[in-house]
């Protein structure tokens, strides 16, 4: 196996079992995602009907808010200790180190994200299993780790991390989660692949380019 | 010194017509027929809104000189852009508030282009608050140009979700700026003003980067003094 | 993993800066094959920016830089393969056991027939009785343990080691004394240390440093403690 995806591996399963063993990753983003999910149900004054129509919003503002918890743990256990030093000792190059960030932070959103939506449907009265609502899902959650581990490296440079973090990752993100809300709606309500085909490109071209970036620029905060 | 006459030059020049264009905005142009007296607010609006763009293409050219070349010169662009453009920015939706209210009745619409704003604003707010709480100066640097290239990146992205959502939930509300085109004496006071305002903002970037100088070259010589003990 | 290139590092005209801030003036430095050299000076000298160059972690902002044949900016992924080195920080896993951070990093090191390898550089660091245990309960000095077999894992042929005594007491630091004569083997060793014994007991060369200057630089042939001690607080300003 090459070098590269030999250490993107190994950096991934590092991640997964420190994760495991510390669980603060997935449980911060589980229990304020549902956290999320009653508060909102019991704000709104909203009919079953209203409801309805606000679910997609709620789903994915719960998405985001406990995504963003998510994120700004993800570098703790590296600074910590110096680990991020001995990775960068390692042979291993800067991109593996970034994406093998990366690809865990996406796994954990995922694990997190599959046991809310049963509990969103639950709650919410909706039936979630169609797959292009999994499509939007797994595209969204790709451009939310890509241009979020970059930002949580960046953020957990600052004086102010817990703020910095969303300040830097909510506006960019906008046009990922209009087109999450879109198209899950439309979904919802019965919709089909010519509906939502604009907003999937829409969040295809924000990941590549969100992607591309952030593993050209990552090295550029390792440095001193 | 000629760089010093030169910056004086633009100073003066700017100074002198401003003050034209403030008398061409509030006493010769004349009043829009259907929008009364505080259609005048417009002439200031636009132009701030295109020269703040203007500041955060300087923040980008500036970003990706830093990360390309690493001299502060670059560094000190895209920092004094960034200042300029926020200030202007926040004008520039001041202004549009002040004015939406009596014109359309609301304060504030979800439209593509006021949100595009605000998104805007905020990004590069977010800029300038990764400056002030960064830990590291050089950590500072390196972060605010990664931004200052992917957030000038993001921004027509944003401005596109926006409108195609706007397109699938439409506003009722009606349009903007002017009611049914401009005369040739309007057009030429908002040129006037759009280049004003340009000038201003370079002004104020210039000054602004001879103060980072400045304060480089007294920590330059701090330091010297330091060692030299 | 013995290249045969003259010397194991090269500094020339080293210089690295922040700004107008100077912490690195104009080093220069040659160590050669199996040498053992210690640097002393003062907090805020430089020693551990010029080990994290040295470790390629940071950039000079001048100079050059040669280890085990390989200029710095030509390939710093090959140079890392040949360095060990030990910081401040243990640089470990917290929720992971001492076995699973060295698992990591051999597996990064690509370091051959991984899980014998383990257990020797265990034994060899007396720390196989808590190998199996989460990092975080464990002391200090049994973290800079596993911080040192860590460094050796991939067998480098040099070891940048930072303070390595730094927080341990007297027990712990007469165990670091036998590990380092059992790992020093035919290796090039640069260590920094504010503990003047042990310098002068381990290294064969030794070098002092403040404010960013290299003031000293001598071969240690039997050197007289108090003597080295007074040499020492003359250049720096700081006693011993």
């Amino acid at each position: 196996m090459n070098a590269f995806l030999h250490n993107l591996i190994t950096l991934i399963w590092k991640d997964i079992v420190a994760e495991l063993r510390g669980k603060e990753i997935i449980t911060s983003i589980l229990s304020f995602a549902i956290l999320t999910l009653v508060i909102f149900n019991l704000a709104l004054r909203a009919t079953p009907q209203m409801i309805l129509t606000l679910s997609p919003g709620i789903l994915w503002i719960s998405f985001i808010f406990a995504g963003i918890l998510g994120l700004t743990r993800i570098f703790v256990n590296e600074k910590e200790n110096g680990n991020l030093e001995g990775l960068l000792l390692s042979p291993a190059s800067r991109e593996a180190i970034y994406l093998g960030k990366m690809f865990s932070t996406l796994i954990f959103m995922l694990i997190a994200q599959s046991i809310i939506l049963p509990i969103f449907s639950i709650l919410f009265n909706v039936s979630l299993f169609e797959p292009m609502l999994l499509l939007i899902l797994i595209l969204t959650t790709i451009g939310f780790s890509s241009i979020g581990t970059l930002f949580s490296a960046i953020a957990i440079n600052t004086k102010s991390r817990e703020i910095m973090l969303p300040m830097l990752f909510v506006p960019i993100v906008i046009p990922i989660i209009i087109g999450a809300v879109v198209s899950t709606g439309t979904i919802m309500e019965g919709g089909n692949w010519p509906d939502i085909r604009q907003w999937v490109q829409l969040i295809l071209v924000f990941d590549i380019l969100a992607f591309v970036f952030s593993t050209l620029t990552f090295e550029q905060i390792l440095q001193e | 010194m000629a760089v010093f006459k030169l910056r004086n030059i633009l100073h003066i020049t700017t100074f002198v017509m401003m003050l034209v264009v403030l008398y061409a905005i509030f006493l010769w142009v004349p009043t829009d027929k259907n929008l009364g007296i505080s259609q005048r607010i417009f002439y200031i609006h636009v132009p701030l809104a295109w020269s703040g763009f203007l500041a955060f293409v300087l923040v980008l050219i500036g970003s990706v000189g830093y990360l390309w070349k690493r001299t502060p010169k670059w560094d000190h662009l895209a920092h004094a852009s960034a200042e300029v453009g926020v200030l202007f920015t926040t004008l520039m939706l001041t202004t549009g508030v002040l004015w939406a209210k009596p014109v359309w009745g609301v304060w504030w619409t979800w439209d593509p282009r006021l949100t595009t704003s605000l998104i805007l604003w905020l990004i590069y707010v977010a800029y300038l608050m990764l400056r002030a709480y960064s830990s590291d100066r050089y950590q500072a640097e390196r972060s605010s140009a990664i931004l200052g290239i992917f957030g000038f990146i993001d921004v027509p992205i944003v401005y596109l979700s926006i409108y195609w959502w706007r397109t699938v939930h439409p506003q009722p509300l009606v349009g903007p700026a002017t009611s049914g085109g401009l005369d040739s004496s309007m057009y030429n006071v908002l040129m006037l003003s759009t280049l004003v305002f340009t000038l201003i903002l370079v002004c104020l970037v210039l000054e602004r980067i001879s103060i980072f100088k400045s304060e480089r070259s007294l920590e330059e010589i701090r330091w010297s003094l330091e060692l030299s003990k | 993993m013995e290249p045969s290139i003259s010397s194991a590092i090269e500094i020339n005209s080293l210089r690295k800066s922040y700004g107008a801030q100077f912490i690195l003036n104009n080093i220069n430095l040659v160590v050669n094959w199996g040498d053992f050299l210690c640097l002393f000076g003062p907090n805020g000298s430089g020693k551990t920016t010029l080990l994290k160059i040295l470790a390629t972690l940071y950039s000079p902002s001048g100079g050059t830089l040669r280890i085990a044949g390989v200029d710095l900016d030509e390939n710093p992924s090959h140079i890392r393969k040949n360095i060990g080195v030990v910081t401040h920080q243990p640089l470990l896993y917290s929720h992971l056991t001492g076995y699973e951070n060295l698992y990591l990093h051999g597996m990064l090191f690509r370091v051959p027939k991984l899980e014998n390898r383990i257990i020797d550089v265990a034994k060899l660091l007396e720390i196989t009785p808590f190998l199996y245990k989460r990092t975080d309960i464990l002391s200090h000095g049994m973290q800079k343990r596993i911080s040192l077999a860590r460094s050796i894992l991939h067998d480098p042929s040099i070891l940048l080691l930072d303070e390595p005594d730094a927080g341990l007491d007297q027990s712990a630091l007469s165990i670091l004394d036998n590990l380092i004569e059992s790992i020093r083997g035919r290796r090039t060793i640069i260590m920094s240390t504010h503990n003047i014994d042990l310098g002068l007991r381990l290294a064969n060369r030794v070098a002092i440093l403040s404010a960013g200057k290299m003031l000293y630089n001598e071969m240690n042939d039997k050197m007289d403690s108090n003597e080295f001690k007074q040499n020492y607080t003359h250049l720096t300003g700081e006693s011993k």
